[in-house]
């Protein structure tokens, strides 16, 4: 050990301009790590805002519908006074469009400004006619549903500007139509149909009724099934399991399963419900079933959540005073827990609710025009419904897919917000 | 019917637990005994023999019923018909007897199915009143022997909570039965199907063209079903979207926990869980509405051709999808690194941002790449999206602005509509499920061995 000393550094000189153009070059560094983290944010929040703006654009005229208001007379001709239900109404129609436009004359003119009122006329007068058998012989108004070329161009979707090779209405209807407009009989009206009718080929005429009626039952089901039996699960688990290898398997496979991709069920769903135990295709039943093993994981962690969140000093006070093991659970820990639960409970079924992929695996997208009567009965559902109206070409489809995602988001929002007011109105602080 | 039984069964036990409450107060009034258990559980105790029997075997006569008088009316079919006919004769004649049975005639039945079709109404007919009786002697049997049970010093309670415990346990059990019925489900028509099409066929095959084969003795396994194009396709779209979802998501995450204020912090977090809770059905509309076209006329401005179901616009929108995902979970990751640690690097003078890449990353880099691998997961079991937005032919390219398809994709196309279990087309959506099936549950298993470790190393 000789001689070099230690070697001192030299002492750092803090205000050198190195000194300073390094720290500049450091807090630059620190704003641009903030900016960026700014801007991500900005981009996620500004992605849902072009999201639901362009829904909102997009689905906003499907709320409303364009009617005529056409004179229909039900001259006994055609409409037998005994038995309304076969009269003959296309000629009913024929006669009524005459009589609007008593300028046309030939056939294919006159079969030209029939189209535009809805394909349904026929059977909206029939109906209209049946319910109310004293107007044989006589005239009646009807607001009937324009068909969708023009009602996209009551709507101003289509361009009245556009040359005519370039548009799905030629200037001859649109002087037809535009002689009703200056007739005063074209109003727009708020589309009831789409929340009475069924699915339909023909855009102004299809709803969502059997959708809501399908996603309803198949929630039904999927409640009825995942709310006990998650709540046993749950309450088993974490009440009553002992810390076994048994209990560990469970474990690992809830928290599996609520991983697993959706499609996953759905495949069990095809081979297990309607291959295996041969229950139909298409029913909420079975759309029921399957989102309720889908929710199952979920309800089974929100319920263990909502167990452990009872502080011990309850159970205790209860085995004290001389419950059993199950009086203390069933009589005081699941009473102050089940708010927690029903919370999950909401969260769970608005996800099942959003659920598409296993619903198409199987068979909830069929073309129905009825709503189903029961969970056995063929059905779609709303997610499902979405689905098939995005895959339909239609110009008018397009507003209507946007206007059921309102809904389907209308849904949801409500649901959450049940969820939110239970939890803030029965939650307690131990 | 069936509901009605149903019915009988809620109001029967209700009446059982009634008898047995009643029965037990009458111990007390008419014997001053001292009871063992208070009376309510002796009606439990009552209602529980009678419903649960009786519901359980209801369930499994309806599972069983329609099977068991199919194979009925099939062996009482004259041989002349049965005789060497195939698994999908046998059953189209099976849907036929049940159109005809129903009334649902299109052309005219044979003889031989109309009578078959009488013979299957009878059955029903009598299977159904079977039921409701055997149900319904089920339960006043039941009920007649709990009463006979019922004692001042019966154990009713005890009897009662064990018949619970039996239902929760069985209710746990479901979680284990959904899993093995995936795992057995899937293998079993994947099997189905590596006896059409050989292993390596499937895996190493370039080229993915599944038809029906039209021709009886066409050989399915030549040449259609090789997967590889799929699996490139499906992690072209996940990488896509993980590229778009991870640099959000993590920044987001960063300025959320280290730099936003409480005001920020609570109007974007709800943001964010609603962007989570938006179906993946609306994203696929807004990935076909407004992305896709988006996409494709900046690059028609800039004169490259972009197909109209291109991988990156369906790839983007997954990337969204995945954004609220990807920052919750980190945000979870950065919260739990110790305070100390900020603290400390801070106070040694670095600046927030390296205080952030240089120690609170590294330190939260297990539970970021665990929330990342779940997102993979995520990624590649998402399916409405690509359905919607991606491509149905499998093209092997790693060029973003063509179109692929994805083993999502496929699963829906091949089981969309009519199903027979019969053809290599509809048993291969199996196998690609399979697949499906094991790779994630290998991420989300890996993912989740991550973050717990990673928990439990700063609790």
């Amino acid at each position: 050990m000789s001689g070099a000393a230690p070697t001192v550094p030299e002492p750092f000189d803090w205000s050198s301009p190195q000194a300073a153009a390094r720290r500049r070059r450091r807090y630059a560094a620190d704003r641009r790590l903030r900016i960026y983290g700014l801007v991500s944010v900005l981009v996620a929040v500004g992605l849902l805002g072009i999201l639901i703006a362009s829904l909102v654009v997009g689905g906003y005229s499907a709320f409303v519908q364009t009617h005529i208001a056409v004179e229909f007379t039900a001259d006994p001709e055609n409409v037998p006074a005994g038995d309304p239900t076969s009269g003959n109404y296309r000629a009913v129609i024929t006669n009524a469009v005459q009589q609007l436009f008593p300028e046309l004359e030939s056939r294919s003119e006159l079969r030209t400004a029939g189209d535009i009122l809805s394909k349904g006329t026929a059977n909206m007068v029939r109906n209209h006619v049946v319910a109310n058998p004293e107007l044989v012989g006589r005239s009646f108004t009807l607001e009937v549903p324009a068909s969708d070329p023009f009602d996209q161009l009551n709507k101003g979707v289509i361009d009245r500007n556009l040359p005519e090779d370039r548009r799905r209405v030629s200037d001859f209807e649109i002087g037809l139509f535009e002689s009703l407009e200056a007739r005063g009989l074209v109003s727009t009206l708020f589309n009831w149909a789409l929340f009475v009718n069924s699915d339909s080929r023909f855009p102004e005429l299809a709803g969502l009724a059997g959708a809501l009626v399908g996603s309803f039952y198949a929630l039904l089901v999927c409640f009825l099934v995942s709310f006990p039996v998650g709540i046993a699960a749950a309450i088993y688990l974490e009440e009553f399991a002992p810390k076994n290898r048994w209990t560990d398997l469970v474990e690992v496979n809830i928290n599996n399963l609520a991983a697993v991709p959706s499609i996953v069920f759905g495949l069990l769903g095809l081979a297990v419900f309607i291959q295996l135990f041969g229950l139909p295709r298409s029913a909420p039943l079975v759309g029921g079933l399957v989102l309720s093993l889908m929710t199952l994981p979920t309800m089974i962690i929100v319920t263990r959540a909502a167990l452990k969140s009872i502080p011990p000093s309850v159970r205790e006070a209860a085995l004290g005073i001389g419950a059993s093991r199950h009086e203390v659970i069933l009589h005081h820990v699941l009473p102050l827990a089940l708010p927690g639960i029903l919370t999950g409970t909401i969260i769970g079924l608005a996800q099942a609710l959003g659920e598409t992929a296993p619903l198409l695996l199987i068979g909830m997208n069929a073309f129905l025009t009825t709503p189903p009567g029961g969970v056995m009965d063929p059905a779609t559902a709303l997610p499902t419904q979405i689905f098939i109206w995005a895959d339909s070409p239609e110009r008018g489809f397009v507003s209507r897919t946007s206007a059921a995602i309102l809904v389907l988001l209308g849904f949801l929002i409500v649901m959450n917000a049940i969820a939110i007011h239970l939890r803030q109105r029965f939650e307690r602080r131990w | 019917m069936t509901g009605y039984l149903f019915l009988v069964i809620l109001a029967l036990s209700l009446a059982a637990f009634h008898v047995g409450r009643t029965t037990a107060k009458s111990f007390v009034s008419a014997q001053g005994a001292q009871l063992h258990s208070r009376p309510v559980y002796h009606g439990a105790f009552a209602a529980v023999w009678v419903g649960l029997p009786a519901s359980v075997l209801v369930v499994l006569w309806l599972l069983f019923q329609d099977t068991i008088i199919d194979h009925l009316v099939l062996a009482s079919l004259p041989a002349s018909m049965t005789e060497g006919a195939s698994a999908s004769r046998l059953s189209l004649y099976i849907s036929e007897i049940r159109n005809v049975a129903s009334g649902r005639i299109f052309t005219e039945p044979s003889p031989e199915i109309r009578t078959a079709a009488e013979r299957l109404q009878s059955w029903q007919a009598i299977a159904r009143w079977a039921m409701v009786v055997v149900t319904v002697a089920m339960m006043v049997l039941a009920l007649y022997l709990a009463r006979a049970r019922m004692a001042p010093g019966f154990r009713a309670r005890q009897s009662f909570e064990r018949t619970l415990d039996i239902v929760m346990i069985a209710s746990a059990a479901v979680a284990i039965f959904v899993t093995g019925g995936i795992i057995v489900s899937l293998t079993f028509e994947a099997m189905q199907f590596f006896r059409l099409v050989p292993l390596q066929e499937f895996f190493f095959g370039l080229n993915w063209e599944p038809q029906i084969a039209i021709r009886e003795d066409q050989v399915a396994g030549t040449g259609a079903f090789g997967a590889v194009p799929v699996f490139t396709g499906t992690l072209l779209i996940s990488a896509i979207a993980l590229l778009v979802a991870i640099p959000i998501g993590l920044l987001s995450a960063i300025y959320l926990v280290e730099f936003a204020g409480e005001c920020v912090r609570g109007i974007v977090k709800p943001v964010l869980e609603i962007l989570a809770g938006v179906p993946t059905v609306v994203y696929g509309f807004f990935a076909v509405l407004v992305v896709a076209p988006a996409i494709r006329q900046a690059g028609s401005m800039m004169g490259i051709a972009i197909s109209p179901n291109s991988a990156l616009a369906a790839g983007g929108v997954m990337g969204i999808m995945i954004i609220p995902f990807i920052s919750s979970l980190s945000d979870d990751a950065l919260r739990a690194v110790p305070q100390s640690m900020r603290d400390g690097s801070l106070a040694l003078g670095a600046t927030r941002a390296e205080t952030i890449t240089r120690v609170l990353l590294p330190a939260a880099l297990p539970g970021i790449v665990g929330g990342i691998l779940l997102a993979a997961s995520r990624a590649i079991g998402e399916t409405m999206i690509v359905v919607m937005a991606a491509g149905l032919t499998a093209t092997l390219t790693a060029n973003p602005l063509d179109s692929v398809t994805t083993v999502t994709v496929q699963i829906v196309t091949m089981l969309i509509g009519d199903t027979a279990f019969d053809n290599p087309k509809t048993l291969s959506a199996f196998a690609l499920g399979l697949v499906l099936f094991v790779v994630t549950l290998y991420l989300n298993v890996a993912a989740l061995r991550i973050v717990r470790r990673y928990r439990e190393k700063y609790e």
